[in-house]
């Protein structure tokens, strides 16, 4: 079973993010750029589907600009096969990455798209029940548990006040919640061999697929800061504050 | 406050004093471009972040434990942090692909070590051990003992450890009395005791490789009597598989001020009949073997100075972000600050910072040196690095070390009277870093080896060059415009004068007056260091005043190197100039007490 898993290249969780000043949106200049941890927990979801046999061979897809090669370099250094970067300066909103990940679907036809159920920049969660849509496929999202059984994928889902186990038949949709598994760190050697696996590199127009961003960002403003507190006379006071002024209770 | 490598740092010094992209030329060090490199160094601080220095501060309180039936284990933890270690791969970084090793440069590990040090320093300890025996084996084993031990030894299956002190034996080497007889089968039974034997006994691995300094009967006295020897915990069956307990015990564990949770070994060998022993090259040739491998194991040592450093920088700076205590003393009608304001605050945080960044640059430009050493095609230019590297190995160690002290003090200092208490972490930096300046030859030991075997032997050629080389650098900064350089132009030449002074009086002296030169030995550690590292620093910051002009994204970055460098050549290069008038008019005031006086 073939298995292809897209991972997307973010801002590093550790850094802070500061909006620009123009407010047009974050700065990501000079900053450290990784791989989207959800991605990360889908790289590590499809080598145990490898190791377990279940899985032949996994394909790593990324879309973005070209240092989004050192990401699938790292998914291959996890255990990708082989990588596929489809380069493009444009800003990819869900849908033109949906697009995208279905052409790339339609040529190498895996059986299973395991992938974050969200990127830690944009918290869009929408690429992987897109894509669903767009190939007609069955899709199981925030997965905390997959199993493979011969044409079917048997897949607990984390929903609203608990959890909910589907099956889904083959090929099928998944995306990752944090609790599915905990990735492993890249061994050394392995880091040193994913630059010798083969990484293709492709364009939107190499898909057909226009990717011109359909959503416009007006505007980009950092959270409101915290405003000092004050001191009130008596509990009256602090009742009347919480009603008329913070109009909470 | 968890500990965070200061990757882009390294970055900058893989691009300056010790370029990576140039190693990758030699067909030698092939792999190592600048992205696989990034990689692994990025692979690495995940894990001493995330995995190595959450357990530093438990295991100092729980310490490693010996028990009656002559087992040892380590803090809760530490077990299976090591078989995460082992499963990166993170033993055989620097080692030969021959044995199943990545092959990497020492530029390379020594920042990956670095970190290893920085978040944990008592975990560092046993690859750094480990390595230092496979080096041994490489170095002078027969091909019968490199395929026996190596690829389990290389893959981090099995351990390693160093066996020289004995009680009475210890910088005197020469006094060891582990004997070795020969029983006629080319192997030998081993009998005696050895003392401070870090990682003896464990729980990390079933096999312990233990290379043991030990005479045979009919050796001549002294240093050329003493050999090496193999001598596994457990015997090797032919197919590889382990065998028999050979009669290797840990008979106790040291009770120390630091590294609690690395175990500190008494070993006890042939109390029950002779534990077997493997010969490692010729009889007779021990130390000679010992000492080449020394080299690499005082360098490390050196970076274990350089990576406590930076983490009790690290932790104080967030400590003094996070203080607030009385008011700016320049607005004494506002409110109170954080303590990081303070001038005093600033400058014990720019020591501590400053100089772990010298000895680091220093490190570096060292290490870099050490892989031409090994790899470059011309033998002329292996040749020059080699002795550079040889008269830098004692500098690196001894230096970085000693900074390590006050750097760890200053740590305490900052925290004021919360540093004395445990609970903060800063206390445990300053005990770990104390065994440092010790183990591995003492400060002491590292400047004799300076001033002696470095430096009067070949008549100061090596230092004399490096002199010169150095006078070269502080020309070519003529047309830099940053004042933070111009600045550092003209410390440094103040300081190679210094040098060049003191480096003339000990070699004038030592045949005549030896023991004046010995009065200043340490001081002479000290002012080559400084010096040096200020020269290292200089390097880097000349790529970092280009950046910082042409408005890099990360100028601040560039611009905090540069002010470093200006505090680094303001405020230690008087330190250096000071040493050199110890060294040069203060062995009358050293010897002049008489012994019975004291």
């Amino acid at each position: 079973m073939k298995v292809l898993v897209p991972v997307k290249r973010v801002v590093d969780y550790n850094v802070k993010v500061r909006v620009k000043a123009d407010n047009s949106g974050v700065d990501i200049a000079n900053v450290k750029m990784s791989m989207n941890p959800f991605c990360e927990i889908a790289v590590e979801e499809a080598v145990r589907l490898k190791e377990k046999g279940a899985a032949t061979e996994i394909i790593a897809v990324s879309a973005g600009v070209a240092q989004c090669q050192e990401t699938l370099r790292n998914a291959m250094a996890i255990g990708a096969d082989r990588g596929i970067l489809i380069e493009t300066d444009v800003e990819l909103q869900p849908l033109a990455v949906a697009k995208l990940l279905k052409a790339v679907v339609d040529r190498e036809q895996p059986q299973l798209v395991i992938l974050g159920k969200q990127a830690i920049d944009d918290d869009a969660n929408q690429t992987g029940q897109m894509l669903a849509a767009l190939l007609g496929w069955g899709q199981a999202t925030f997965a905390s548990k997959v199993e493979i059984e011969g044409n079917t994928a048997k897949v607990t889902c984390e929903v609203d006040g608990g959890l909910e186990t589907i099956s889904v038949k083959l090929p099928a949709i998944i995306t990752t919640d944090l609790r599915l598994n905990e990735p492993r760190y890249a061994t050394l050697p392995n880091i040193m061999k994913a630059k010798k696996k083969q990484l293709d590199t492709l364009k939107p127009a190499d898909l057909g697929v226009d990717v011109t961003p359909r959503l416009t960002t007006l505007k980009v403003e950092e959270p409101p800061k915290r405003k000092g507190g004050v001191k009130v006379a008596d509990v009256a006071a602090l009742i009347d504050k919480l009603k008329n002024e913070a109009k909470v209770i | 406050m968890p500990y965070n490598a200061p990757l882009k740092e390294f970055q900058l010094l893989l691009e300056t004093v010790a370029p990576i992209a140039e190693l990758s030329k030699l067909e030698h060090f092939a792999d190592a471009t600048p992205d696989t490199v990034s990689a692994i160094l990025d692979e690495t601080s995940k894990f001493a972040s995330e995995v190595l220095d959450p357990l530093n501060w438990p295991g100092d309180r729980e310490g490693a434990k010996r028990h009656a039936d002559n087992t040892v284990t380590t803090p809760k933890g530490f077990k299976e942090a090591y078989q995460g270690f082992k499963a990166m791969g993170g033993m055989g970084l620097p080692m030969p692909q021959e044995f199943g090793g990545m092959g990497l440069p020492r530029s390379v590990a020594t920042l990956t070590d670095e970190m290893l040090h920085s978040s944990c320093m008592s975990f560092g300890l046993m690859p750094m051990l480990t390595q230092g025996a496979i080096e041994a084996v490489l170095l002078a084993g027969s091909d019968a003992l490199k395929a026996t031990f190596l690829e389990k030894m290389v893959a981090g299956e099995w351990a390693g450890t160093m066996n020289l002190t004995e009680p009475h034996a210890g910088s005197d080497l020469a006094l060891v009395k582990t004997r070795a007889d020969r029983i006629g089968d080319g192997t030998y039974k081993i009998f005696g005791t050895k003392i401070y034997i870090t990682f003896g006994e464990h729980d990390w691995t079933k096999q312990i490789v233990h290379l043991v300094l030990a005479r045979t009967p009919d050796a001549p006295e002294g240093v050329k009597g003493i050999s090496l020897f193999v001598v596994p915990k457990m015997l090797v069956n032919k197919d590889g598989s382990l065998g028999e307990r050979n009669d290797a015990y840990c008979v106790s564990i040291e009770h120390k001020l630091g590294i609690h949770a690395s175990p500190t070994a008494v070993m006890q060998y042939g109390d029950n009949g002779g534990a077997v022993g493997y010969l490692v090259g010729e009889e007779n040739r021990g130390l000679e073997y010992m000492f080449i491998m020394m080299n690499l194991a005082r360098f490390g040592v050196g970076l274990q100075g350089i990576g406590i450093a930076e983490r009790s920088y690290q932790r104080a700076v967030s400590y003094a972000r996070d203080r607030v205590q009385s008011r700016d003393v320049g607005a004494p009608k506002n409110p109170s600050v954080p303590i990081i304001r303070h001038p005093d605050i600033r400058r014990l945080l720019l020591r501590m910072r400053s100089q772990t960044e010298a000895a680091r640059a220093l490190a570096m430009a060292t290490a870099y040196a050490i892989d031409l050493a090994e790899a470059h095609p011309d033998p002329e230019t292996r040749k020059a690095n080699q002795a550079f590297v040889d008269l830098m190995i004692p500098v690196v160690k001894g230096w970085s070390t000693e900074m390590a002290q006050e750097v760890t003090s200053n740590g305490v200092q900052v925290h004021g009277g919360m540093g004395f208490v445990e609970e903060t972490g800063a206390a445990q930096y300053y005990r770990d870093a104390r065994i440092t300046t010790i183990y591995e030859g003492t400060t002491a030991i590292q400047a004799n080896d300076l001033i002696g075997r470095k430096m009067a032997r070949e008549g100061g050629m090596t230092a004399k060059s490096l002199i010169n080389a150095m006078r070269i650098f502080a020309d070519s900064l003529d047309g830099q415009n940053n004042v933070h350089l111009k600045a550092a132009q003209q410390r440094l030449r103040a300081g190679i004068d210094a040098m060049a002074r003191a480096v003339d009086f000990n070699l004038a002296n030592f045949n005549t007056n030896v023991r004046a030169c010995f009065a200043g030995s340490v001081p002479m550690v000290k002012l080559f260091g400084i010096v040096c590292g200020a020269w290292a620093l200089t390097r880097v910051c000349v790529e970092a005043a280009q950046r910082s002009a042409a408005n890099h994204p990360d100028k601040a970055f560039y611009d905090a190197k540069l002010a470093t460098l200006r505090f680094y050549v303001d405020t230690m290069m008087p330190e250096a100039i000071a040493a050199a008038d110890v060294i040069v008019n203060g062995a009358e005031g050293t010897l002049a007490l008489e012994e019975a006086a004291f």
